[in-house]
C-alpha cells in the first residue's frame, strides 16, 4: 500500500523571513476501544464512575494477577484496521513497556512494540477546498492506558484514580503525510468519522476518547525531513490546529536564527497557546520493551478476520461515493452528510422516494444550521425523518413554498406535530387560486402608478411587485405564479 | 509412641486411608499436624501458623468424611509456600517489600487444593521472591534441613527457593506442600532434604494468584515424603484456568495410577552432557545407581546428548532476572505492603524498595534491568532466548528419537551449610541450579525422587525428565526407583 510522494503544495507553505517552509506533520492518535471491559481485566471500561469503582486486581497489579486478552478489544482492533484499509496481521505480540509511575500499577504498560495487530492502511480525507490527500497509516497497536493521578486534593500529597488503568487504547500511527495544520485538523476528523462509522471508538475528544500526539518539523521545500518535536496528549481539533501553527513556526524561527531543532517532547498549553519543553531526547526513557510472558502471542484465524470483515458497515468513502451516485447530491454535500453515520440514515431516510438533492439542501441549511445553533446532535433532533420529509414533499407539490418551508419547519422544531396537519390548521398553504393572486396584483399595481412606469423602462424591477404582492398574501402565494401574473399585467417580458 | 506422633509418620496416602476407614478423625490428625509444627519451630520452617483455620477446616471435613462426602484430599493438613496467595492470610514471598500484604484473593492451585479438602497449616518460608537455592534470602531467616551429617550438629539448608516446603515435609510437619520451580526450587530443596517434588509441565498448573519471580518459568507442583503423595498432590494443584493463559487445557490424568505401573519396554536417556568436571564421585555413583535400578526393572539404557546443555544456566540467569526486573516493579510502595516516606515520588520509590528488598533480589532486578536496556537486549535478552529454543530442541530430539524420559543427578552436591556459600561469588549459588534450569527453559517436567545418602549420610537425588505433559512416566519411573532405593527420614532432632 504506498502513497504516491507530495510535492510541495505552493499554497501550503509558510512564509518565513528567509524564504518559504513545509510543515510536515504526523500523527499518533490514542483511540479508546469502545467495550464494556478493560483490555486484559473483567472491570468497566465506562468513563466516569467514582474514583477507583472501575478496578479489577489485575487493574491494580496485586501480586499474582494475571492479563486475560478481552476478546472484543482485539475484534475492534481488527475492525478498525479493516476501515482503515490496512493489512491485519494474523500474529502479533504484547509487549511490557517499563516505567515507573504512580497511576501504572504494574510498573509497566502493555502494549504492542514490534509485531503490532494491524499494518499499513490508507485513509482518505477531504479537505475544504474539495480536494482530497491520501494519508498513510503507519500502523495500528493494543494497548493499556493509564491511571490518572490527581493533584490538587491534598496539600502535600498525590492522589491516584485507576479507573481508567487497563482501558483499552489504539494507538494509530500516520506517516508524515500532513503538510497542515487544516490539513492535520481534517484527518483527525476523518479518523475520528471512520472510528465512530466502525463503532470502535466514540470518538468523545471531551472525555478523552481520542487524543493525539502531533510530530511536527519543517523544512525548505524539496528537502529532506527536518528534526521533529512530538507534541503530547493534545485533545481537541481547535488545539491541535493552534499547536501546530505555533510549533511549526517556533520551529522556523529558530531555524532562521541559524539555530538547530533538538528533538524533544513538547506540551501545548492552551491558555497561552504555545508549546514548551517536557523532555528532551537525552532524557527519554529507556522503556526496555520485552515480550509480555504472560500473555501468548496473538495468533488470529483469517476464517474470523472474514467474519469481521462480512460484518462491516458502510463506510463513510463508500457511503459518500453512493449518495452522488444515486442521490444525486454534489460532492461536497454527500462529503457533509456522511461525516456522521446518524446523519447519512437521516438523510437515506428522507431521501428515500423523494428527490436527494432537495433532501441535501433542507437538511443541510435548514435542519443542521438549526441543530448547530442549540448544540444539538442529530440523534436528538426534534423533527424526525419522517417529519422532515413531509415538510419536502409539502415543497414539492408545491403546497407550501420554501419560504413557509422555513417557518413551518421551525414549528415542528420547536413545538412538534404532523407538518400536513400543521399547514391545514395554520393557514400555511401556499395559494394557487389564480383569482386571488391576481386581485392581489392589481390591487399592487392601481397603488404605485409610479412604480408601475419605472417597471415598464425597467423590467427587472417586475421583482419589487413580486414582493409586494408576497407581502400582501403573507407569503403564502405561489411565487411562480405570481410572478407570471405581474409580468403579464405589467405587459413585460 | 504416642497416637500424635504416629500420626505424622503416615504418609498422605495413608493418612488418606485412614481417614477413610475412621481410624482417626481429620480433627485428630491437623492437632497432630499442629502440635507437631509448634514444636519444630525452631526449624524456622513455617513463617506464619493458622492453626485455627486448620481445625475449622478439618472439622468440616470430618462432618464431610460423616456425610459419605469425602474429597480426594478431605483433611489431609499441608503447608503453603509463602508465595501462594491464601485470602486473608499473610503472603508476602517472604520480603519485606510485602509488609502486611493479605491478599483478598486466593490463587488457583491453593482453591483447587482447598476445594479436595485439604486443611491449610500455615504459610512456608522460602527465599525472597523464590530467588536462591538456600532459604537463606528471606527477610525471615533461614530454614534449617532437619537432616545434619553424621556426627555434626551444624545446620544445613533445606536448599531453595521451596526451602520451607521441603524442610516441612521432611520434618513430618505437614503431610505434603506446594513449591514452586522457576530454575530448580522444587528438585533442589527436594533433593536436600530426602523428600520428592515434580516441576509439572509449564502450563500444567495455573500460575494466578502465585507471586510472580520468572512469568515464563514459573511452575507450581508439590513437595511430598514419596513418590505416590507427589502424583495425589499434583492431581489436586493441576488444572486449566481462564485467568492464566498460559494454562493447558488438557485433561488432568489420575497420576497416582501411574505409580507402580511396570517401566518395561520405556528407553531411559542419559546425558553425557550432565557428566560434570569436579562433579563429586557419589553423585556420579549415585546417577549409576540410578540407572542400574531402572535397567533391572526392564527399561532400556541410551547415551544421549543435549549439546546446548552448557548454555542454560546463563541463559537462564539473562532470561529469569529479566522478566523478574519486571515483575518486581509493581512492589513500589503505592498501593500496598511497605511504603517508606519520601520527598517525592522519586524518593518513595528508590526508599521503600531499597528497603524492601533483600541484596539478591537486588542483584537480579539490576541484572535483569541491565539486560533489556537499549543496546544490550539483543546481546542478552534475545541470544538467552534464541539458546532457550536450542535446548528445548535438543530434548524434542532426544524424544524423538524413541526416549521415554532423561535421568539426571538432581544437584550437583548434598546439601551444605548455613553460610557455607553466603559469602561467595553469587555464580558458586546459581551453580545448584545446572541440572535443573534446563527443564525450565524447556518448560518440561522434571520430578527429583531420593536414591541414595552421601558418605555424610544426606539424601541425594536423582532427577527423571518427562515429555511435555506426561508426568505419569515420571511417576511410574520415580516409584520404581523409590521402591529399591528406599524411603529416607531424617532422624528427629529437632
Amino acid at each position: 500500500m504506498t502513497i504516491a510522494p507530495r510535492l510541495p503544495d505552493p499554497k501550503k507553505l509558510i512564509k518565513g523571513a528567509t524564504g518559504d517552509w513545509e510543515v510536515v506533520i504526523g500523527l499518533e492518535v490514542h483511540a479508546q476501544v469502545t467495550s464494556q471491559s478493560k483490555l486484559f481485566s473483567g472491570a468497566s471500561a465506562a468513563y466516569g464512575g467514582a474514583p477507583n469503582s472501575h478496578v479489577s486486581l489485575v487493574d491494580a497489579a496485586m501480586p499474582g494477577m494475571l492479563p486475560v486478552i478481552n476478546e472484543e478489544c482485539i475484534a475492534q482492533a481488527v475492525r478498525t484496521g479493516l476501515g482503515l484499509r490496512a493489512a491485519i496481521n494474523p500474529y502479533s505480540v504484547f509487549d511490557r513497556k517499563n516505567y515507573f509511575y504512580p497511576d501504572l500499577p504494574q510498573g509497566y504498560q502493555i502494549s504492542q512494540y514490534k509485531q503490532p495487530i494491524v499494518g499499513e492502511g490508507i485513509v482518505t480525507v477531504d479537505l475544504a477546498d474539495g480536494s482530497a490527500i491520501e494519508v498513510g497509516i503507519e500502523r495500528l497497536h493494543l494497548e493499556q492506558d493509564a491511571g490518572k493521578s490527581i493533584h490538587d486534593q491534598h496539600p502535600t500529597m498525590s492522589f491516584v484514580d485507576l479507573n481508567r488503568s487497563g482501558v483499552a487504547l489504539m494507538e494509530i500511527v500516520s506517516k508524515p503525510d500532513l503538510r497542515s495544520s487544516e490539513e492535520a485538523k481534517a484527518y483527525l476528523a476523518k479518523l475520528r468519522t471512520i472510528l465512530r462509522y466502525l463503532g470502535t471508538c466514540d470518538g468523545n475528544m471531551e472525555e478523552g476518547s481520542l487524543r493525539a500526539d502531533i510530530n511536527v518539523s519543517v523544512r525548505r521545500p524539496g528537502d529532506p525531513l527536518g528534526t521533529r518535536c512530538e507534541i503530547k496528549n493534545v485533545n481537541s481539533m481547535r488545539f491541535a490546529g493552534q499547536a501546530i501553527e505555533y510549533e511549526a513556526r517556533r520551529q522556523i524561527a529558530i531555524l532562521e536564527d541559524g539555530g538547530v531543532i533538538d528533538q524533544e517532547t513538547r506540551l501545548y498549553d492552551p491558555g497561552k497557546g504555545e508549546t514548551r519543553s517536557m523532555r528532551s531526547k537525552e532524557e527519554a526513557h529507556d522503556y526496555r520493551y520485552f515480550p509480555d510472558p504472560d500473555l501468548l502471542p496473538l495468533v488470529l484465524d483469517p476464517a474470523w478476520i472474514e467474519g469481521l470483515k462480512a460484518h462491516l458497515p458502510e463506510l463513510p468513502d463508500e457511503k459518500k461515493a453512493r449518495f452522488i451516485r444515486d442521490y444525486g447530491v454534489t460532492p461536497y454535500d454527500a462529503m457533509v452528510l456522511t461525516l456522521e453515520r446518524a446523519s447519512a440514515d437521516y438523510f437515506e431516510q428522507v431521501a428515500k422516494g423523494r428527490d436527494g438533492k432537495a433532501a441535501a439542501n433542507f437538511m443541510i441549511n435548514e435542519l443542521f444550521g438549526r441543530l448547530n445553533k442549540d448544540g444539538k446532535a442529530i440523534e436528538d433532533s426534534p423533527v424526525s425523518a419522517d417529519q422532515l420529509g413531509a415538510i419536502v414533499d409539502l415543497i414539492r407539490d408545491g403546497t407550501i413554498s420554501g419560504k413557509i418551508a422555513k417557518d413551518l419547519f421551525e414549528i415542528v422544531y420547536t413545538e412538534g406535530g404532523d407538518p400536513r396537519d400543521l399547514v391545514e390548521s395554520r393557514g400555511l398553504k401556499q395559494v394557487t387560486d389564480t383569482g386571488a393572486i391576481e386581485a392581489a396584483v392589481d390591487a399592487v399595481i392601481a397603488a404605485n402608478p409610479d412604480k408601475v412606469a419605472q417597471a415598464l423602462a425597467k423590467p427587472t424591477l417586475a421583482g419589487w411587485f413580486v414582493g409586494q404582492v408576497m407581502k400582501a398574501t403573507g407569503g403564502k402565494a405561489n411565487p411562480q405564479a405570481v410572478n407570471d401574473l405581474v409580468k403579464a399585467k405589467l405587459g413585460i417580458e | 509412641m504416642s497416637l500424635v506422633t504416629d500420626l505424622t509418620a503416615l504418609t498422605l496416602a495413608e493418612a488418606r486411608a485412614g481417614l477413610k476407614a475412621g481410624d482417626f478423625t481429620a480433627v485428630e490428625l491437623t492437632e497432630a499436624y499442629v502440635a507437631a509444627v509448634e514444636a519444630a519451630r525452631g526449624l524456622n520452617a513455617y513463617i506464619v501458623e493458622t492453626p485455627e483455620k486448620a481445625r475449622a477446616m478439618a472439622k468440616a471435613s470430618d462432618e464431610r468424611i460423616a456425610r459419605g462426602e469425602a474429597r480426594p484430599l478431605e483433611g489431609i493438613p499441608l503447608g503453603i509456600k509463602d508465595l501462594f496467595a491464601t485470602e486473608g492470610v499473610h503472603t508476602q514471598a517472604c520480603s519485606h517489600v510485602l509488609d502486611g500484604f493479605k491478599p483478598p484473593y486466593e490463587s488457583t492451585v491453593t482453591a483447587n487444593l482447598w476445594a479436595d479438602g485439604a486443611v491449610m497449616l500455615g504459610k512456608l518460608n522460602m527465599d525472597e521472591f523464590a530467588m536462591g537455592s538456600s532459604n537463606e534470602t528471606s527477610y525471615y531467616g533461614p530454614v534449617t534441613n532437619p537432616w545434619r551429617r553424621q556426627g555434626s550438629n551444624a545446620s544445613l539448608v533445606p536448599g531453595g527457593s521451596s526451602g520451607g516446603s521441603a524442610a516441612a515435609v521432611a520434618a513430618r510437619i505437614c503431610l505434603g506442600a506446594t513449591a514452586t520451580d522457576t530454575g530448580g526450587s522444587i528438585r533442589q530443596p527436594a533433593a536436600f532434604t530426602g523428600t520428592v517434588g515434580i516441576k509439572p509441565t509449564y502450563g500444567r498448573c495455573s500460575r494466578w494468584g502465585i507471586v510472580a519471580f520468572a512469568s515464563s518459568l514459573d511452575q507450581a507442583g508439590p513437595i511430598a515424603r514419596d513418590v505416590r503423595d507427589a502424583a495425589i498432590l499434583l492431581k489436586s494443584m493441576a488444572s486449566v484456568d481462564p485467568k492464566d493463559t498460559t494454562s493447558v487445557d488438557l485433561p488432568v490424568p489420575d497420576y497416582e495410577a501411574a505409580v507402580g505401573r511396570s517401566v518395561k519396554g520405556l528407553t531411559i536417556g542419559i546425558p553425557r552432557e550432565y557428566r560434570l568436571d569436579g562433579m563429586p564421585a557419589e553423585v556420579d555413583a549415585l546417577w549409576q545407581t540410578g540407572i542400574e535400578i531402572l535397567k533391572d526393572a526392564g527399561a532400556t539404557i541410551v547415551d544421549i546428548s543435549l549439546p546446548h546443555t552448557k548454555y542454560a544456566l546463563p541463559a537462564y540467569y539473562i532470561v529469569a532476572p529479566a522478566e523478574a526486573s519486571s515483575n518486581l516493579a509493581r512492589y513500589d510502595g503505592v498501593r500496598y505492603g511497605l511504603r517508606e516516606k519520601g520527598d517525592d515520588i522519586v524518593d518513595l520509590y528508590e526508599k521503600s524498595r531499597a528497603a524492601g528488598f533483600g541484596d539478591e533480589v537486588k542483584r537480579r532486578i539490576l541484572i535483569g534491568t541491565y539486560v533489556l536496556s537499549a543496546g544490550y537486549y539483543d546481546a542478552y535478552y534475545l541470544r538467552a532466548q534464541k539458546v532457550r529454543t536450542l535446548i528445548k530442541r535438543d530434548f524434542e530430539t532426544a524424544y524423538a528419537s524413541g526416549v521415554d524420559a532423561v535421568l539426571t543427578p538432581a544437584t550437583p552436591s548434598a546439601a551444605f551449610a548455613i553460610g557455607e556459600k553466603a559469602g561467595a561469588d553469587p555464580v558458586e549459588m546459581y551453580l545448584n541450579d545446572v541440572f535443573t534450569v534446563t527443564v525450565n527453559m524447556a518448560g518440561l517436567p522434571g520430578l527429583a525422587v531420593p536414591a541414595g545418602l552421601s558418605a555424610e549420610g544426606l539424601p541425594l537425588g536423582l532427577q527423571l525428565i518427562g515429555r511435555p505433559f506426561d508426568e505419569e512416566t515420571l511417576f511410574t519411573l520415580g516409584g520404581a526407583i523409590e521402591q529399591a532405593a528406599g524411603r529416607f527420614s531424617a532422624d528427629k532432632w529437632w
